[in-house]
């Protein structure tokens, strides 16, 4: 049944590729516009009913993960995204893949919108984007033999491919990661963190992508073993002519991998700009006190900028700038007015009342 | 003497396959108020030798040989009522995830005051009491409030700070931190390990700092270790293994970061992964990653595969390898041709 329907979708995908071209904005690949997801805390209908004075009302709260994201991915970069945990950079990367429906905001691919296509008008998009995930312990079926779980994405995407080409297809990406072909028939268990890793990559890349989502590859790995899987990425990216979408918490990776870089905090992109450009220069104050935390070798004491107070909650939102109540730059205007994204003269944005008005430089 | 003196302590894990040997033959020692980082990959074992320090690694585990000497007393072979007297209350203990460590069901104040009360002979006034000005040394904002809250109605940094604070109560002399800030984000550890850093000089107590940040251990302690395998394989002070690395795997591991490489450039990776300990080499336990196993003119070095190497001196650091003790010897010869 799958199949007849992929079979039908093949020559429309072929022919939406060939309308599709120039895309508007220029050499953008993806586009974000006004992103917002939320995730409700209430539970269904009823649960959300309560008894106030005397009435019956209706009470939802929010996890606002995202609110109002724009970011624009060019063909063959990689876009790094930073931020702590809870600012929703995975959230990001999740519904740019379609695997979550944002609240409100479009995604762009290649000039199409396809952030409100279902699952079957999707498809011909999800072989041309795939995605890596964090933790290569739970992102591999353990039922599965490594040459069942590359074969699955190939048959899915190619239904029309003869046997052994599939397997062909298999053996080429699995050597191309530098896990040797007949490894095939072993399960995921017999591997290590950082060969399942590369097994995830070789997945993604089986059905030849274009763009990548990767979600924290590297996190879960051993310092030396990180090393490798960021030569392969780059390897990949050079041979495949690949976009990268790659998030990140760890700085030092965005500094050597990133072709441009978005700082994220609690739901909203601080700042963007170009990876030598922040590194040189950070505007955002947030960026400044990130950049100040990592520990580096040639440190003989910690010498951060500190930061008040922890990060609020995604559950009530301060008005105004997010940042603003552990800013020591902040005034009245960063308290009541949200900041927008502004460009910068040296080819970054920043969304800042301070950089705009000049106190900050 | 030093505080703490641990000599060829070697643990092993009695699994049905046999020993399973998870330390061998680590020798390390600790002066009063001395900082000192343990630093290695998973699987190295530098949380097991943390842990046997007070006898903490659980069944199969058991220490096999070697002794730990801390301020005179022999800590090995001690029953776990003499031990008590020494853990958390000499030596305390900072685990790494900050959600587990910490009673769900029992309130901070509670916490707090069992511990001290487990230890010393006070009322549960003066326990609060000390409870409250250990909390204030944390920096944590209205320490009052805390003292009722439970662990769920903070946030994570906040715990660690909390657990900071239950290690200081009954003022150590050596707190062990096992990747404290692992489970944290990178400005929270940042302050948390400012924190420890600030706290560990201020009362002259002794840390020993489990992690595998490069960057952390070079801002925070004096001295480190790096272990491979369940052995240590260099130690010295922190900032000339840092500049200066001797062994293969250091090196390898130091040139592997991001900031070593040009941004865009390949990395320079280790090749192939950390062996089981099950499964161990012959020999040097790093001789099949490392690219020094072969001498520059292509011939093998055969002592690299049979013979575990000795530690030998290079500035003031130690290290276990063959290269280095063969590279030593031959500017030795050197010398001596030179003076005569």
């Amino acid at each position: 049944m799958s199949q007849t329907i992929q079979a039908a979708m093949a020559p429309m995908h072929q022919d939406a590729s060939t309308q599709r071209e120039p895309a508007p904005g220029g050499d953008s690949l993806l586009e974000i516009r006004g992103l917002e997801k939320r995730f409700s805390l209430s539970g269904d209908f009823l649960e959300q009913l309560k008894f106030r004075r005397g009435r019956i009302v209706r009470e939802q709260h929010h996890v606002h993960a995202i609110n109002g994201v724009d970011l624009d991915i060019r063909r063959g970069e990689s876009l790094c995204v930073v931020g702590e945990s809870g600012c929703g950079k995975s959230t990001v990367a999740r519904t740019v893949m379609g695997l979550l429906t944002p609240s409100a905001g479009e995604i762009r691919y290649a000039g199409e919108r396809i952030d409100h296509l279902d699952s079957k008008a999707l498809l011909p998009y999800r072989q041309r984007m795939q995605m890596i995930f964090q933790n290569p312990y739970a992102s591999l079926n353990p039922r599965m033999t490594i040459q069942q779980t590359l074969e699955e994405p190939i048959r899915l995407h190619h239904p029309d491919w003869k046997p052994a080409q599939v397997v062909e297809k298999v053996h080429e990406v699995m050597s191309s990661v530098g896990i040797a072909p007949d490894w095939g028939s072993r399960y995921g268990h017999e591997f290590s963190g950082g060969q399942r890793q590369r097994i995830a990559i070789a997945r993604a890349l089986a059905v030849d992508p274009e763009f990548i989502v990767a979600d924290e590859p590297i996190s879960a790995l051993d310092v030396s073993i990180q090393a490798q899987v960021l030569n392969l990425l780059m390897e990949a990216q050079r041979e495949h002519h690949l976009t990268y979408l790659f998030i990140t918490h760890d700085l030092a990776v965005v500094e050597h991998f990133g072709t441009r870089v978005a700082v994220m905090y609690l739901g909203r992109v601080c700042e963007v700009a170009p990876t030598a450009t922040l590194f040189a220069r950070p505007r955002h104050p947030y960026t400044q006190a990130l950049m100040s935390a990592i520990p580096r070798l040639e440190d003989d004491r910690p010498q951060h900028l500190r930061l008040q107070g922890e990060v609020p909650t995604p559950v009530n939102l301060p008005s105004g700038c997010v940042f603003h109540g552990r800013c020591p730059h902040a005034n009245d205007r960063c308290r009541r007015e949200i900041p927008t994204l502004i460009a910068t003269d040296d080819g970054g944005q920043v969304a800042c009342h301070g950089v705009e008005e000049g106190r900050l430089t | 003497m030093a505080l703490l003196d641990v000599n060829h302590l070697d643990v092993r894990f009695a699994l049905r396959q046999g020993d399973v040997k998870a330390l061998r033959d680590v020798c390390f020692s600790l002066d009063r108020g001395e900082r000192l980082g343990i630093v290695g990959e998973s699987g190295a074992g530098k949380s097991v030798a943390a842990f046997s320090l007070l006898n903490l690694i659980a069944k199969p585990g058991y220490i096999a040989g070697g002794s730990i000497t801390f301020d005179g007393l022999e800590l090995t072979g001690l029953s776990d009522r003499q031990l008590r007297k020494v853990r958390g209350h000499r030596i305390s203990m900072i685990f790494q995830d900050p959600m587990m460590t910490l009673n769900p069901v029992l309130s901070i104040g509670e916490q707090m005051v069992e511990c001290l009360k487990a230890h010393r002979r006070i009322s549960s006034r003066e326990a609060r009491a000390i409870s409250l000005r250990k909390l204030e040394q944390v920096q944590i904002p209205s320490p009052e409030k805390r003292l009722d809250q439970y662990p769920h109605e903070l946030s994570g940094g906040m715990r660690q700070r909390i657990i900071i604070a239950i290690a200081l109560l009954l003022d150590p002399d050596i707190i062990i931190a096992d990747e404290p800030t692992t489970a944290l984000d990178v400005t929270i550890q940042a302050e948390i390990m400012a924190l420890l850093l600030e706290l560990c000089e201020k009362h002259n107590v002794g840390l020993i700092l489990i992690t595998h940040d490069l960057g952390v251990v070079s801002q925070v302690t004096q001295r480190m270790l790096v272990m491979y395998a369940g052995r240590v394989i260099e130690q010295g002070p922190t900032r000339e293994i840092i500049n200066d690395p001797q062994h293969p795997y250091t090196q390898g591991l130091i040139n592997a970061l991001p900031q070593m490489a040009t941004p865009g450039e390949r990395l320079n990776q280790i090749r192939g992964s950390m062996p089981s300990l099950s499964q161990l080499p012959s020999g040097c336990p790093f001789h099949p990653r490392c690219d020094f196993a072969t001498r520059q003119d292509g011939s093998e070095r055969s002592r690299c595969k049979t013979e575990v190497p000795a530690f030998v001196s290079s500035g003031n650091c130690q290290v276990a390898c063959h290269m280095v003790a063969e590279m030593q010897d031959a500017e030795r010869i050197e010398v001596r041709e030179e003076n005569s």
